[in-house]
């Protein structure tokens, strides 16, 4: 199921270990292995624009990107700050309306892998960006919104979830879904038929998490160099479950990662969110 | 007669207290200019409708303008919150804000039935997620021929479109291009519009791309250069990325917010042409 380079673990060698990286740079570098090349991938700003970008530079150079701007084939030279950069634009294949770009492209599941973030995820995988604590009319703390994502969970044919693990934003339920996951109750996205698959894999500064076949519950399936179960489980805040066979990421190459701080050396001001 | 006007002038015959009023650019050609003088002219009570409310609506928020915002992504892009959007969810300061709150598609698609004279459009959308338990403009309907449930959300027709071009010829025709987002949508959903340009042209030059809004569709051009600033205009000049960071700390105090209203709004001697 999973092809991305950080399965192969056991390939890993002495020389990609010898330099020192962040967990956000394994992140960052574990997003962009999961890309394949040759198929389209629907671009959120900050790390997932990085990492869509650092796969176009390495593994992956027919990556399409597709930005919620209506750009579609962004081939940019540097890292966009914002989702309607002009340099988006200028390099893209395409320039859409946004009505066309979530009506024709994003609705009938013509983008393969959709990345998302959030302030909140839960352990079915369901986001949230809306509200945190409080009631919905009063809530503790007010989020930007939904966005694009509610349609890029549910249609694109994959999706992949990005964020820094903590016990605040890894709950046991999130506050507000805005974008679906598997579900409240881990079943919900099926009886729905939504057309797209749903998130298979969360991507952490700690490793990856992977939704059970069966119960859909993220489970943990890869950690991060260094990292060890106890810290996973600490940055959870559910009791979180741990796949049979756990695999260690390979860390990064010396290529990856000097490939992903050129790029970031390009914008400036590095991952804008 | 030439609905090329002054921008003060336009502004004070098109947008009245309690309008619904759209102001559109999605990152790109953001009606800055034209929102500053719905400030200094003290509008009150409108419904501000913005797939993305960024900083011109934080400003807008923060004067006292809104009662109501219609949005689906409320954020300064590339930084952070909007501190005056979230004191007045939050805290209501000045007034209390109401909100309806959709995705962008959803938010995309009510332009568009908006544009097409239809009471409704269909989408796959928001399934699974809290957001249609919270907002009325999103139902379920049942589709007629294959008996799938699909989100119908309700046509959005503002009393006054507000968009930012890069030229318009001299009888008022209007060109933008790059990144046009939502903006010819919303121009023909409203009842009236106004479109501030970068510069009043001879002739139209034909572009690759370009959207033309014929002079008969438009009710007011104003010639604004630089009144998509601190967004950008395609061909004109960048988006300036520092004003996105300077506003963070400026917005989050409200004291330094009113000195800024004052000073770079209000006191504003008059609005440029």
């Amino acid at each position: 199921m999973s092809v991305g380079a950080e399965t192969a673990s056991t390939a890993g060698t002495a020389e990609s270990a010898s330099r020192e990286f962040t967990a956000d740079e394994m992140m960052t570098i574990a997003a962009s292995r999961s890309l394949r090349d040759g198929t389209a991938c629907f671009v959120g700003i900050g790390l997932p624009s990085t990492a869509a970008n650092l796969a176009r530079r390495t593994h992956a150079p027919e990556l399409v990107l597709i930005y919620e701007s209506g750009t579609l084939g962004a081939k940019p030279d540097q890292l966009p700050l914002s989702i309607g950069d002009g340099i988006l634009a200028d390099t893209a294949d395409s320039v859409v309306s946004v009505p066309e770009i979530f009506n024709y492209w994003l609705q009938p599941g013509r983008v393969n892998t959709g990345f998302l973030g959030g302030a909140q995820v839960d352990k079915y995988g369901n986001i949230n960006t809306t509200v945190i604590g409080g009631d919905y009319d009063d809530p503790k703390v007010r989020l930007p919104g939904a966005g694009g994502a509610p349609e890029i969970a549910a249609s694109c044919q994959e999706v992949l979830i990005v964020m820094r693990q903590s016990p605040r934003s890894f709950v046991e339920s999130v506050d507000f879904v805005t974008s679906i996951g598997y579900g409240r109750d881990g079943g919900e996205r099926d009886r729905l038929g939504l057309p797209g698959r749903g998130p298979v894999k969360v991507i952490t500064d700690m490793g990856v998490l992977e939704p059970d076949p069966q119960t859909r519950e993220l489970t943990l399936t890869h950690l991060g160099p260094g990292v060890d179960v106890e810290q996973a489980r600490a940055a959870t805040g559910w009791s979180l479950r741990v796949a049979e066979e756990l695999t260690v990421q390979q860390p990064p190459t010396e290529a990856e990662l000097s490939v992903l701080r050129e790029l970031k050396a390009t914008t400036g001001k590095g991952d804008s969110q | 007669m030439s609905p090329i006007r002054q921008l003060d002038e336009a502004v004070s015959e098109l947008v009245g207290d309690g309008d619904v009023v759209a102001l559109e650019g999605f990152t790109h050609l953001i009606p800055v200019a034209a929102g500053h003088e719905i400030i200094r002219q003290g509008r009150r009570d409108l419904t501000l409708c913005r797939m993305t409310p960024d900083v011109i609506y934080d400003q807008m928020i923060g004067a006292g303008c809104a009662r109501k915002l219609v949005f689906s992504w409320g954020g300064n892009p590339g930084v952070g919150s909007l501190h005056r959007f979230r004191d007045a969810i939050q805290h209501s300061w000045p007034v209390p804000l109401e909100i309806e709150e959709h995705s962008h598609a959803g938010m995309a698609n009510r332009y568009t039935a908006g544009a097409s004279g239809l009471p409704f459009a269909v989408l796959r959308g928001y399934a699974g997620t809290d957001l249609p338990a919270h907002t009325e403009s999103i139902k379920t309907i049942e589709c007629p021929f294959t008996g799938e449930s699909l989100a119908a959300v309700s046509a959005l027709n503002p009393d006054v479109g507000i968009v930012h071009a890069q030229q318009a010829d001299r009888q008022g025709n209007v060109q933008m291009w790059g990144i046009t987002g939502v903006q010819k949508e919303t121009v023909l959903a409203s009842k009236r519009s106004l479109v501030t340009v970068e510069e009043v042209v001879d002739e139209l030059e034909p572009r690759p791309g370009a959207v033309v809004l014929p002079k008969w569709v438009v009710s007011a051009v104003a010639e604004v250069p630089g009144g998509a600033h601190p967004s950008y205009a395609q061909g004109y000049y960048e988006r300036d990325n520092d004003y996105y960071q300077r506003w963070d700390p400026i917005g989050r105090d409200r004291e330094q917010f009113r000195q800024w209203v004052d000073t770079e709004v209000l006191d504003v001697e008059r609005s440029a042409r």
